[in-house]
């Protein structure tokens, strides 16, 4: 569990910087075509994907953290 | 709409059934989502055959979901619910996400709280309670042009009866014909595991992707896990899309598990399932996607037939096949299992 929240230290301290650091976009929306092919979708097909991820669960002793977290290419 | 019918086979046991989920968008900031998905079980695995545990026949799980989107913020609430024979699960989730740094990023966090009923076959009076919290944290990151990159964390606690109502651990009983006994296995009544992944997918020159992935987990049950899937997903054809993907999932074993304790009720807590014992497993999936028609038809704007198979291996370290007689216990090979998963399913968006 320490080790966890540390690593939830980690991310929120570089979010934080990130940020506080004005950097810039680098990545302009017009740039984003080949982001928003469907190809490029972490869950395709969800439905699919979520029958394999019962499958696996099921059947090993690992659980979690396993996708479909949302969040997309900011192709809109 | 996704209409599939799911085909499983390996280790001795068949699951297979429909699975069906409708989205519908209703008006301009929400949408509602609805599932419906049926597993109907049949054979007998190492566990039925070696202990003469009874095992489950049909699940069948309902599932909606609210979403509401309002500027750069997804809001999500839903329920779940899974019922068995003598299995119970009913979940409550709440989910928000949100675009910033002009949508080069998004977070999202979840929660789920989870309360099932656990019966057994057969005794009307036995009945146990599970609780189940589980958080999770994720940042989606435009990476460059072609490549999007993902962190999640996730934490889930488990607090009640967790072990299977049926299945044994066995132990060395001198007086027995075979020269070991079983008892019922026992295991903590908590369980806290956290878990942390980081994918990433790349658009190549032409119209493919390729993605990687790596998870690690670990629990207060001295479960250590790694998995790892590379992939290659290819449009090809004017309508096809085909996809390539290798996984490989190695874990190490449970403080408490043992494949042959020395005497009846050896420690406090018990465990001889295959599921949290030391083992490796390898798996291989091949998919193809054809879309069927590309301007609208009928009440259809889109619509997709796709086909997938996975081979699934699996080689237990210290899990024994009882099936084979030696003469002294603990001598038995090791067992392994191998599976094959198939899926068809329609995608259909109106």
């Amino acid at each position: 569990m320490t080790r966890f929240m540390r690593c939830l230290q980690v991310l929120a301290i570089t979010l934080t910087i990130s940020a506080c650091s004005g950097i810039q976009p680098w990545v302009q929306p017009y740039e984003r075509d080949r982001l928003a092919d469907p190809i490029m979708s972490f869950e395709r097909d969800p439905v699919s994907a979520a029958y394999l991820q019962k499958l696996y669960d099921i059947r090993e002793g690992a659980r979690g953290a396993s996708g479909g977290s949302g969040g997309g290419c900011g192709c809109n | 709409m996704d209409v599939l019918y799911h085909y499983y086979e390996g280790g001795g046991i068949t699951v297979e059934g429909p699975s069906v989920l409708v989205r519908k968008q209703l008006g301009e900031s929400f949408s509602v989502q609805a599932k419906y998905h049926v597993d109907t079980i049949s054979g007998a695995s190492i566990d039925v055959i070696t202990t003469a545990s009874p095992y489950r026949e049909e699940r069948t799980e309902l599932a909606g979901t609210l979403d509401y989107l309002r500027g750069d913020t997804l809001l999500s609430v839903g329920i779940v619910t899974s019922d068995e024979n003598d299995y119970k699960g009913r979940s409550f989730n709440i989910g928000v996400s949100q675009e910033v740094f002009a949508a080069m990023t998004t977070l999202s966090m979840g929660y789920v709280r989870g309360s099932d009923e656990i019966g057994r076959t057969g005794e009307p009076d036995f009945r146990e309670e599970l609780d189940r919290h589980s958080w999770r944290l994720g940042v989606t990151q435009v990476v460059s042009r072609n490549m999007l990159a993902e962190l999640a964390f996730e934490t889930i606690t488990d607090k009640g009866f967790l072990n299977n109502p049926y299945r044994q651990v066995r132990y060395l009983d001198p007086e027995s014909g075979r020269g070991y006994g079983f008892q019922a296995e026992l295991y903590p009544r908590r369980r806290t595991s956290n878990a942390v992944a980081l994918r990433a997918r790349y658009h190549l020159p032409y119209r493919a992707a390729v993605h990687a992935e790596y998870r690690y987990f670990s629990d207060d049950w001295g479960i250590d896990a790694h998995s790892t899937r590379i992939g290659y997903t290819h449009a090809t054809l004017p309508r096809v899309i085909l996809d390539l993907q290798y996984r490989y999932y190695t874990q190490g074993a449970a403080d408490f598990w043992s494949d042959l304790y020395p005497f009846r009720s050896a420690q406090n807590f018990l465990a001889r399932d295959k599921e949290l014992s030391r083992y490796d497993s390898h798996s291989v999936r091949m998919g193809v996607s054809y879309e069927l028609f590309t301007a609208r038809w009928a009440m259809f704007d889109r619509g997709t037939v796709n086909l997938t198979y996975d081979w699934i291996t699996a080689d237990y370290r210290d899990f024994r096949d009882l099936r084979v007689n030696v003469d002294v216990p603990g001598d038995e090979p090791t067992y392994s299992l191998s599976a094959n998963v198939f899926q068809v399913f329609f995608s259909f968006w109106f």
